[in-house]
């Protein structure tokens, strides 16, 4: 660009001369050559594969998906065989994603919440230990973490012969983690309905006690009875009518294990290294987030006699969320995508399913890879379409 | 836990008594007090066993599997010593080695000055940095010149893997970043769009996924004929990867700069082009320091990934020889695992030192 023309001359906005020199002239020919770019990259690209698919005799299109796959999964959620289609295949590897992602977020939130906690306490040993690990999970990377767990810990142990027995009814060995099966038993509705009653009349009852706190003045312990309910209503049920689940635990077979509820080593060591990283990165988040509350803030709560517990509760957190929420929706996601590293340990999810063992098989490498692709993309969009939501209701209301 | 809203009360007043330091902190109250002995018991379940396995009961001489086969060994720090070649340089000849370490050489002899502040030329220096240096090592390590037998990159693992990738998807990832976070930002909705899509397809999906983009699909995309390495296609995948989250990041630093330092800086008849590198950039980098180190942090353990597609970076190389047997060992995943542990550790961690160092510098610089 030739410097300094603009701003020499005043601009006569469209009715400038139609040259060089008027800014939407730039700007329009900028943009026509930008897009033509893309538009160039993306045609050479797809003609290119084009005359490669041709050439190499693969069919494209998603027809693949209904034919039948004829390989197993190792874990799968809903019924699938090896008769089952490729299109089933991509639902099963879909759904082992979730379920360890889902699972790897609720335990990293809660351990990077307490990790989070624990750097600011007071207790210098305590800080120093959440410090330490923070710095030590932080800075290794997530498949080293993976191949740690499952190839120097989970692979090498015993077989199912000599397992581990940390706990009754819990067994581990180099097969998995054997967990005792909970059967219900005929209270098991009458338990869950007392937990939903309890939860439903709690909302209700702190919807109540904020309107008429806000209108009145008058404070209702709504929390605190809310709890109580949500304590005592399931705790009488199960009193009356006896214990709504049975723990069945799994009995030692002559090969393996017969019963109880199996967790694959691949599913523990996957869960383990997920939520032992990202915790490091939340509890980063949840300091930064509890700090940024000013100085001011506490000393005027103290100022107006409130408990610590009850600054925590009403100042603390509510300010700290705001800033906690947007990086924790982002880590959340980065869980999800890096689940994907399950295929480095054959974890059967969506990309070790998908993009390996189907990719393999049908040789469809644009489709399935383009579908993967479009899985993530989905799951992010609907993050960030939630964050954004979020945001805007949290927002500084005002100025 | 009632002593969340504090900051941290343990920084050591200069003339309290020892003993005054460890009441207030261990033992101020019944639940400190609970704290602290739960800590120790902690503490006592993970250090003893950890020093147990990699120093005291570790073997640490010998040249085979033999000196680490005793019952109750610890880590077989013999299998580092016998495969570091490997772990560092991969397959490459062993007699063309010291190019490899010629390269290192003179990358820390780039590296280092621009590390420290308030040394002169550093403008010349990032000229090297981005432009010279990538172009003499390439030459030096693929070879293929007068007294330079070519090494395929296949050839290529290990550490050495690890650097290049790295430093390639950070050498790239920068300017490339700066063009998206301008074009984000730019006025002319076309540009800004393209960004946009740019940028959010490349952050959405898993690296993972773009490894075997550019591992199995890229050739379908390619003319007969041309058919880039391995290393060099997810060299390019791994640089438009990290190219999208420079580009978030310096986005950040670019909306803390108010819009009258641009204003300005125009008004001063300076182009677009003039204003962004003169007054905004050096500005808005300065800003993102440490997002921006944070974000090779980030680079720099991914590079594992590659291993995924069958490139051996260090974690990789670490792997193909667990599977020698002649070093087939029950603790040997333990001790190679521990040690790919402390290199990328080491890494990491004094990275993100010396990120906090920069912010540091910067606070006071700013004066605030």
């Amino acid at each position: 660009m030739a410097r300094g023309q603009t701003g020499r001359k005043p601009q006569g906005g469209s009715r400038a001369a139609f040259g060089w020199n008027n800014p939407r002239v730039r700007a329009f020919i900028y943009q026509a050559a930008v897009l033509g770019f893309v538009i160039g990259i993306v045609w050479f690209f797809a003609s290119t594969a084009q005359e490669n698919l041709q050439r190499l005799h693969i069919s494209s299109g998603f027809g693949f998906l209904d034919t039948t796959a004829g390989f197993g999964i190792i874990q799968t959620l809903i019924p699938y065989s090896e008769q089952s289609t490729y299109g089933r295949a991509f639902l099963v590897g879909l759904l082992n994603t979730l379920v360890v992602a889902v699972i790897g977020i609720v335990l990293s939130v809660m351990l990077g919440f307490l990790v989070g906690v624990m750097r600011l306490s007071r207790n210098w040993l305590v800080a120093k230990i959440a410090a330490a690990y923070v710095e030590v999970m932080r800075n290794i990377p997530l498949l080293l973490h993976l191949f740690f767990w499952y190839f120097a810990v989970l692979r090498p142990l015993p077989g199912p012969a000599e397992s581990l027995n940390p706990l009754p009814g819990v067994f581990l060995n180099n097969r998995g983690l054997i967990l005792p099966d909970p059967v219900s038993t005929a209270s098991a509705t009458a338990f869950l309905a007392a937990i939903a009653f309890a939860l439903a009349g709690g909302f209700f009852l702190l919807r109540w006690a904020r309107k008429r706190g806000r209108e009145t003045g008058k404070y209702f312990p709504a929390g605190r009875v809310f709890l109580s309910v949500l304590l005592v209503l399931p705790a009488l049920v199960w009193l009356v009518m006896g214990a709504p689940f049975e723990l069945h635990h799994a009995t030692q077979g002559d090969f393996d294990f017969i019963g109880g509820f199996r967790l694959l080593p691949e599913f523990v060591a996957l869960v383990l290294a997920l939520t032992l990283y990202t915790a490091g990165f939340i509890a980063e988040i949840v300091r930064a987030g509890i700090l940024s509350v000013g100085k001011g803030q506490l000393e005027a709560a103290a100022a107006l006699g409130l408990k610590e517990s009850t600054t925590l509760r009403l100042v603390v957190i509510p300010q700290a969320l705001r800033l906690i929420i947007p990086p924790l929706t982002s880590q959340i996601l980065n869980l999800t995508k890096n689940s994907s590293l399950a295929v480095a340990i054959a974890y059967p999810d969506l990309v070790a399913v998908f993009s390996g063992t189907v990719l393999n098989q049908t040789g469809q490498a644009i489709e399935v890879i383009a579908l993967t692709m479009a899985v993530y993309l989905t799951l992010s969009l609907l993050t960030s379409l939630a964050m954004n939501w979020y945001n805007a209701r949290i927002a500084l209301k005002g100025r | 836990m009632d002593d969340v809203t504090g900051r941290p009360a343990h920084r050591r007043k200069k003339n309290a008594a020892p003993v005054e330091w460890v009441r207030r902190n261990f033992f101020s109250s019944v639940s400190n007090t609970l704290l602290t002995i739960v800590s120790l018991y902690l503490l006592w379940l993970t250090i003893p066993p950890v020093l147990d396995f990699t120093i005291f009961s570790a073997v640490w001489t010998g040249t085979t599997r033999d000196a680490c086969l005793e019952p109750g060994a610890g880590a077989c720090w013999p299998f580092v010593w016998a495969n570091i070649d490997q772990f560092i340089y991969g397959r490459y000849p062993p007699s063309e080695i010291w190019r490899v370490n010629l390269t290192f050489a003179l990358g820390v002899a780039v590296i280092v000055p621009m590390l420290i502040p308030g040394l002169p030329a550093r403008r010349l220096n990032l000229v090297f940095l981005l432009i010279v240096y990538p172009l003499v090592a390439i030459v030096l390590l693929a070879g293929d010149r007068p007294g330079l037998p070519p090494v395929p990159t296949s050839e290529w693992g290990g550490l050495l893997v690890t650097l290049v990738v790295a430093v390639t998807g950070i050498v790239a990832s920068l300017p490339l970043g700066v063009l998206l976070a301008l074009g984000r930002r730019s006025g002319m909705p076309a540009i800004r769009m393209v960004c946009i899509i740019f940028i959010e397809f490349w952050r959405g999906v898993p690296l993972i996924t773009v490894l075997f983009m550019a591992s199995v699909m890229l050739p379908l995309f390619l003319p007969e004929g041309v058919n880039p390495d391995n290393l060099l296609r997810c060299l390019v995948g791994v640089a438009l990867f990290s190219s999208a989250y420079m580009a978030e990041v310096v986005r950040g630093g670019l909306q803390a700069i108010p819009a009258g330092q641009y204003e300005a800086a125009r008004a001063l008849g300076l182009s677009y082009w003039q204003a962004m590198m003169r007054v905004v950039l050096p500005q808005a980098l300065r800003h993102v320091i440490p997002g921006i180190v944070n974000t090779f942090i980030g680079l720099f353990k991914d590079t594992t990934l590659v291993l995924i597609v069958g490139i051996f970076d260090l974690l990789g190389q670490v792997r193909a020889q667990l599977s020698d047997p002649s070093w087939s060992l029950p603790q040997g995943a333990l001790t190679g695992y521990i040690f790919a542990a402390l290199v990328f550790w080491a890494f990491c961690f004094g990275m993100s030192q010396y990120s906090n160092f920069m912010e540091r510098r910067l606070d006071t610089s700013r004066g605030r």
